[in-house]
C-alpha cells in the first residue's frame, strides 16, 4: 500500500471548500509519511474539477468518471471507489471531507473492505494518530488504525487550515478511471435538492447574534433571551434542539444543518456546544458563552464566559446593556 | 410492516464525566444513562409507521445489563418486543464490530425496515446504520426526517446541509438512519409502563471479540482549548456589569 488519496467533493460545479481542507489534511499525512498525494474527483463530467485539483500541490489527479455518477448515490459512489482502490495500488490512507454525503457512503465503502471509517477527525499527529471528539465534544479520543487495508478517515469542517495555493510551476498529471457500474446496482432514486422554507432571516449578515440552546428549558422562557437580543440590537438564533421542538423556526438554526455565521459578537445562552453547533459559529469574531456547566464544550471556543444560571445572568445582562446605551 | 429499531444507551447529556484509570474511557459509575436522542426519533418514526400500516416494532440494543432500562423505556413507549445483545466490551468494538453484532442478532428477523439514529451522542461514529445496511445487503438512506410507504417501497425526506432537503425513493427491505426533529417524541404512559413489564425481551450473548478492531481507541483526554477563555467572576449582576464593559470597550459592539 502506498500513497495518500483525498476524495474531493463538488459543490455548484467547483471543488467545495471543505474538500480543500481535506486536501490540507492529506498534505499533512503525505509530509509525515513521505508518500505521494493523489486527489480524486468523481462525477459524470469531471474535467473542470480535475483542472482545479491539478493546480494544487498534488502528485496526481484521478478522474473517476461514469454517466451513472451524474447524481450522487451511495451505491454508485461505493462501487466506483471500491473498484478504483482495488484496481490501482491501494493507498495507505483515504481522506474524505466529513460531509453529509460522505457520511452516507464512506462507512459502507470501508465495511466492504473490512475496514472502518475514522470519522470526523479534528487533528492528526505522527503515527498517524487521529483525534476525534467524544461525548459531544466534552472529551477527545485518540485513534490508531490497525487494519490490513487502507485507512479511511473523514475530517471535520474547519479543523485543517487551507494554505494559500502555492504557485505550482506545472500542473499535476491527470489520469482517468472508468468504473464498471450497472444501473441495477444503484438501488436508490434521488430527487432534486430543494430548500425547506422561504429564507427570510439572513443570519449570515447579522453583525450581532444572541443564540439560545437547550438550557432555556421551555418555550415560555424564550422572552428573556428575546429581550436581551432586542437590547443589544442582535438577531436571535438557536441550536438545533430549540428548532426541533418547534420553539423557533428552522431558519434561525445555526450549525451544520442550519446556517453558518461569523458575526462580530456571538452570545451563546444555554448552549453546551455540540460539534454540529460549533461548526456553524466558531468563526465568529467574539464568542461569549453563558452556561451553568463549567465543562461545557462551548467554553473551548469562547472568548468570554459566565458560569452561572442563565435565568439570573441573562436578565441582569439585559438591564446592564440598557443602562450602558 | 416489520420494523427493527436499533437503539443505544448513552451517558445523559449533561453528565459530568471523569476519565477512568485506564485512560481509555469514562468512569461509568459516575453517570446516569439515557436513550440516545436520535434513536428516540427513530423509535418514534417506527411507532408512527406501525400505527399507519400495522405490523410490528422490535427494538434491539447492545450493551451491559444496565441497557435493560432503556429497552424497557422503548417497550413502554410502544415497541412490541426487544432483543438485548448482552455485551460488556462495547467500547472496545469499532463501528464495524458493533454493526456485526446487531446484524447477527436481527438477520433472521427478515425485517422490512431497519431504523436507527444518525449517530450516538457518546462515540458519535455515525456509521452503525450504514454499515448494518451493507452487512444485511439492503439499500439505505441517511439523515432522514420523514418516511412514507409507497407501493414500490419507501419515499423518504433526507436532510442535506445548510437548509436543503431531498426526496429519495428506495425499495424495501431497507435501512434508514433518522435525524432528530422529524416528529414530536411521545412519552410513555402509565399503561405503557405497566404493559412493558410483560413484553418479550430476548437476551442473546454477544459473540466474543474474534478479530481485533480496525480502529483502536488508544486513549482519551480533555479537548484542547481553541481560544483562551476569560471566565468572568462574580454573581449574576457583577458578571453582567463586567461583561457589558468588555462588550463596550474591547469588543465595541455596544
Amino acid at each position: 500500500m502506498s500513497g495518500i488519496f483525498v476524495v474531493l467533493e463538488e459543490r455548484e460545479g467547483r471543488v467545495s471548500r471543505i474538500s480543500w481542507e481535506a486536501l490540507a489534511a492529506g498534505q499533512l499525512l503525505a509530509t509525515q509519511s513521505g508518500e505521494p498525494l493523489t486527489a480524486i474527483v468523481m462525477g459524470a463530467s469531471t474535467q473542470q474539477l480535475a483542472n482545479e485539483a491539478a493546480a494544487k500541490s498534488v502528485s496526481k489527479v484521478i478522474r473517476v468518471e461514469h454517466p451513472l455518477l451524474a447524481r450522487y448515490t451511495s451505491d454508485g459512489y461505493t462501487v466506483a471507489l471500491q473498484q478504483m482502490i482495488q484496481k490501482l495500488a491501494p493507498p495507505q490512507v483515504v481522506v474524505f471531507p466529513h460531509t453529509y454525503q460522505v457520511r452516507d457512503f464512506a462507512p459502507a465503502l470501508a465495511a466492504r473492505m473490512n475496514e472502518v471509517l475514522i470519522s470526523d477527525v479534528v487533528a492528526i499527529d505522527n503515527g498517524p494518530v487521529f483525534t476525534r471528539q467524544l461525548l459531544q465534544g466534552r472529551l477527545a479520543g485518540n485513534y490508531r488504525h490497525q487494519g490490513s487495508g487502507p485507512c479511511f478517515i473523514s475530517v471535520q469542517a474547519g479543523a485543517f487550515r487551507v494554505e494559500e495555493p502555492g504557485t505550482t510551476s506545472n500542473a499535476a498529471e491527470i489520469a482517468a478511471f472508468t468504473p464498471n457500474i450497472q444501473p441495477a446496482q444503484i438501488r436508490t432514486k434521488p430527487g432534486e435538492p430543494f430548500r425547506g422554507s422561504a429564507q427570510t432571516v439572513d443570519l449570515g449578515s447579522a453583525p450581532l447574534i444572541v443564540s439560545v440552546g437547550r438550557g432555556i428549558k421551555e418555550a415560555d422562557n424564550l422572552p428573556i433571551v428575546q429581550e436581551l437580543a432586542a437590547a443589544l440590537g442582535a438577531e436571535l438564533a438557536a441550536s438545533r434542539p430549540i428548532c426541533d421542538n418547534g420553539w423557533l423556526p428552522m431558519e434561525r438554526q445555526v450549525g451544520s444543518s442550519g446556517q453558518t455565521v461569523s458575526p462580530k459578537l456571538y452570545l451563546a445562552v444555554g448552549i453546551s456546544g455540540a460539534i454540529q453547533h460549533l461548526v456553524g459559529m466558531k468563526g465568529s469574531q467574539c464568542i461569549v458563552a453563558i452556561n451553568k456547566d463549567p465543562d461545557a464544550p462551548i467554553f473551548e471556543v469562547a472568548d468570554y464566559g459566565i458560569v452561572g444560571d442563565l435565568f439570573e445572568v441573562v436578565p441582569a445582562l439585559t438591564e446592564a446593556v440598557k443602562a450602558a446605551k | 410492516m416489520k420494523i427493527i429499531v436499533a437503539i443505544k444507551q448513552v451517558p445523559e447529556r449533561d453528565a459530568q464525566v471523569r476519565i477512568d484509570s485506564s485512560g481509555k474511557w469514562i468512569e461509568e459509575s459516575d453517570v446516569q444513562y439515557a436513550m440516545n436522542e436520535s434513536d428516540a426519533y427513530a423509535l418514534e418514526e417506527a411507532l408512527q409507521l406501525r400505527e399507519k400500516h400495522s405490523g410490528e416494532v422490535v427494538v434491539v440494543s447492545a450493551g451491559p445489563e444496565r441497557v435493560g432500562t432503556t429497552i424497557r423505556e422503548a417497550l413502554a413507549k410502544g415497541a412490541d418486543r426487544a432483543i438485548h445483545i448482552d455485551c460488556n466490551d462495547l467500547n472496545q468494538r469499532d463501528a464495524l464490530g458493533v454493526a456485526r453484532l446487531i446484524a447477527d442478532a436481527i438477520r433472521e428477523e427478515s425485517a422490512d425496515l431497519v431504523l436507527t439514529g444518525l449517530q450516538s451522542d457518546d462515540l458519535g461514529y455515525g456509521q452503525t446504520g450504514v454499515i448494518l445496511a451493507a452487512l444485511l445487503g439492503v439499500p439505505h438512506a441517511t439523515l432522514i426526517l420523514h418516511v412514507e410507504k409507497t407501493d414500490a417501497g419507501l419515499k423518504v425526506k433526507r436532510e442535506l446541509e445548510a437548509g436543503w432537503f431531498q426526496e429519495i425513493e428506495l425499495p424495501t427491505p431497507a435501512a434508514l438512519t433518522i435525524q432528530s426533529g422529524g416528529n414530536k417524541l411521545r412519552y410513555a404512559t402509565l399503561m405503557g409502563i405497566k404493559k412493558a413489564k410483560t413484553k418479550e425481551m430476548r437476551v442473546v450473548t454477544a459473540a466474543a471479540l474474534d478479530a481485533a478492531p480496525v480502529a483502536v481507541l488508544d486513549g482519551i483526554a480533555l479537548p484542547k482549548k481553541q481560544r483562551s477563555t476569560q471566565i468572568i467572576p462574580g454573581d449574576a449582576k457583577q458578571a453582567a456589569a463586567t461583561l457589558v464593559e468588555k462588550l463596550k470597550f474591547e469588543v465595541r459592539v455596544i
